[in-house]
């Protein structure tokens, strides 16, 4: 029964979606609609398991000092401080919440994204070979696109932006296409198999 | 000689990037973004067939990571949109994106003091969900959100006055840096027939170019480049034709040090057989 009742119920939840996909009936839209509600309710439960994982994870690494448990008080101590000072004072603009996310997160966040612009270039540096055939072609490739999508490409020379357009058009629209396509295929045979029952994965077993 | 080619101290790279990128926006070196993507000038031309009163909404879906690329999209698109005497619905489907949306309303509001919140622009906030909070936008948006982000009532917003879901708004625009952008094309564009265009870090631009080749996005804005070419259009050049200056000189030097390291490589390569 334990297995079951949730694979019952995975199969006349994506039964009901499938088929008010393809039904405009008055009755069917209403529950659909009711339903959705009750995802969003769920979604918001989701976060609330997330928090409580993220802060016994990290009570879990300070009561037994594993390695970097300082961090974990960090974290905890952010998280907490940040919480009280939204649900407390508020989020609007100006106050004690707005000012952390604009003068801490904000900051912080864009420099760990500005971190990869400085080992892009090394790892190009140090990686980046012609050394067989594709990864010439590669190379070369990438090498006009970089160009073309400056302004610098079209003063070089006045075709290099539309190579670069033929490039990011076709071969690789080309590829991202059968890519999507392969991989809509797999999701339409495993949401198949959900509903089914014949994939369990997501029960955990 | 030609050993030291390949084994180039990283610092001496990263003082590099970190000059070509920095010095440009100390002296305000700026140089013209170079010729219009048609992709972009399609999202304007969507614009402006807009009549004044017309909603457009914008979907503030990314964080601080994505902000050097897609705040001056979203900057731009504002002025554009309430310069056309638009109504804008700015909201996220990212938790950091509102704080992010009432930035570009405050700077944006400050530029156009003749238009208030409320009346002409709001910042509906955030919602958890993803495709559920599209799903439920097509339905009603105002049942979706209940209040903007500083908890004011749907019903109080004169801006909402005609707007009920989808069929009411002129456009949706999703600025992501993630597959968000999707969720608004699947769930938006496919089950209501709602215009969509995108706004996207320079990574996602491939992944979307199959999107607009089949009309499913109306147009889109790709990296840096594309927010540089919508301010040239608007005819407010900002910090995204600034960028183009850094962003010209990284790519020439990133070129540079890979070419080094090739001519390195095969210079010593017949010493390392």
């Amino acid at each position: 029964m334990q297995v079951q009742i949730p694979i019952l119920l995975s199969f006349l939840a994506g039964m009901f979606f499938l088929v008010q996909f393809f039904m405009p009936h008055q009755a069917i839209q209403a529950t659909y609609t009711e339903v959705l509600v009750w995802l969003r309710i769920i979604v918001a439960f989701a976060m609330i398991l997330g928090i409580a994982s993220l802060v016994q994870r990290h009570a879990t690494k300070i009561r037994r000092r594993q390695r970097d448990w300082q961090y974990s008080i960090i974290t905890l101590v952010s998280f907490f401080v940040v919480c009280i000072l939204g649900i407390v004072r508020g989020k609007d603009p100006g106050s004690a919440f707005a000012w952390t996310f604009s003068y801490m997160l904000v900051p912080l966040d864009a420099t760990m994204f500005s971190l990869l612009a400085f080992f892009i270039a090394s790892a190009a540096y140090r990686t980046f070979r012609a050394r067989t055939p594709e990864a010439t072609v590669l190379l070369v490739a990438a090498v006009i696109v970089m160009l073309g999508r400056v302004p610098i490409g079209e003063m070089i020379h006045r075709s290099l932006p539309d190579l670069t357009e033929w490039i990011m058009s076709v071969p690789t629209v080309a590829g991202k296409r059968a890519i999507l396509f392969g991989v809509a295929l797999g999701g339409i045979a495993t949401g198949l198999r959900i509903i089914l029952g014949l994939e369990r994965s997501h029960l955990g077993g | 000689m030609w050993e030291r080619l390949v084994s180039i101290d990283r610092k001496w790279i990263f003082l590099a990037i970190g000059l070509a990128v920095a010095l440009p926006f100390l002296f305000s070196w700026a140089i013209s973004p170079g010729p219009i993507d048609p992709r972009a000038r399609n999202l304007y031309d969507y614009l402006e067939q807009a009549r004044p009163g017309d909603a457009i909404i914008i979907a503030v879906d990314y964080g601080p990571s994505s902000m050097p690329e897609l705040h001056p999209m979203a900057t731009a698109l504002v002025r554009h949109a309430l310069g056309k005497d638009l109504r804008v619905l700015l909201m996220t489907l990212n938790p950091q994106g509102s704080l992010l949306a009432d930035d570009v309303l405050e700077a944006v509001g400050a530029e156009l003091p003749e238009k208030r919140y409320g009346k002409d622009y709001v910042n509906l906030g955030y919602k958890p969900g993803g495709y559920l909070v599209v799903l439920g936008m097509g339905d009603s948006i105002p049942k979706t959100f209940g209040t903007d982000a500083t908890g004011k009532p749907m019903a109080d917003l004169p801006i909402m006055k005609g707007i009920r879901n989808f069929r009411d708004t002129h456009l949706v625009v999703s600025l992501a840096g993630s597959n968000v952008v999707f969720t608004w094309i699947i769930f938006g564009h496919e089950k209501f027939d709602q215009a969509v265009a995108a706004g996207v870090t320079a990574v996602l631009t491939a992944d979307i170019y199959p999107y607009l080749d089949t009309g499913q996005l109306v147009g889109a804005l790709n990296g840096l480049k594309g927010a540089a070419d919508y301010e040239m259009l608007i005819d407010r050049p900002d910090r995204a034709a600034l960028g183009m200056t850094s962003q010209t000189v990284a790519h020439v030097l990133i070129i540079f040090f890979i070419l080094l390291g090739n001519v390195g490589y095969f210079a010593t390569r017949g010493r390392r057989r």
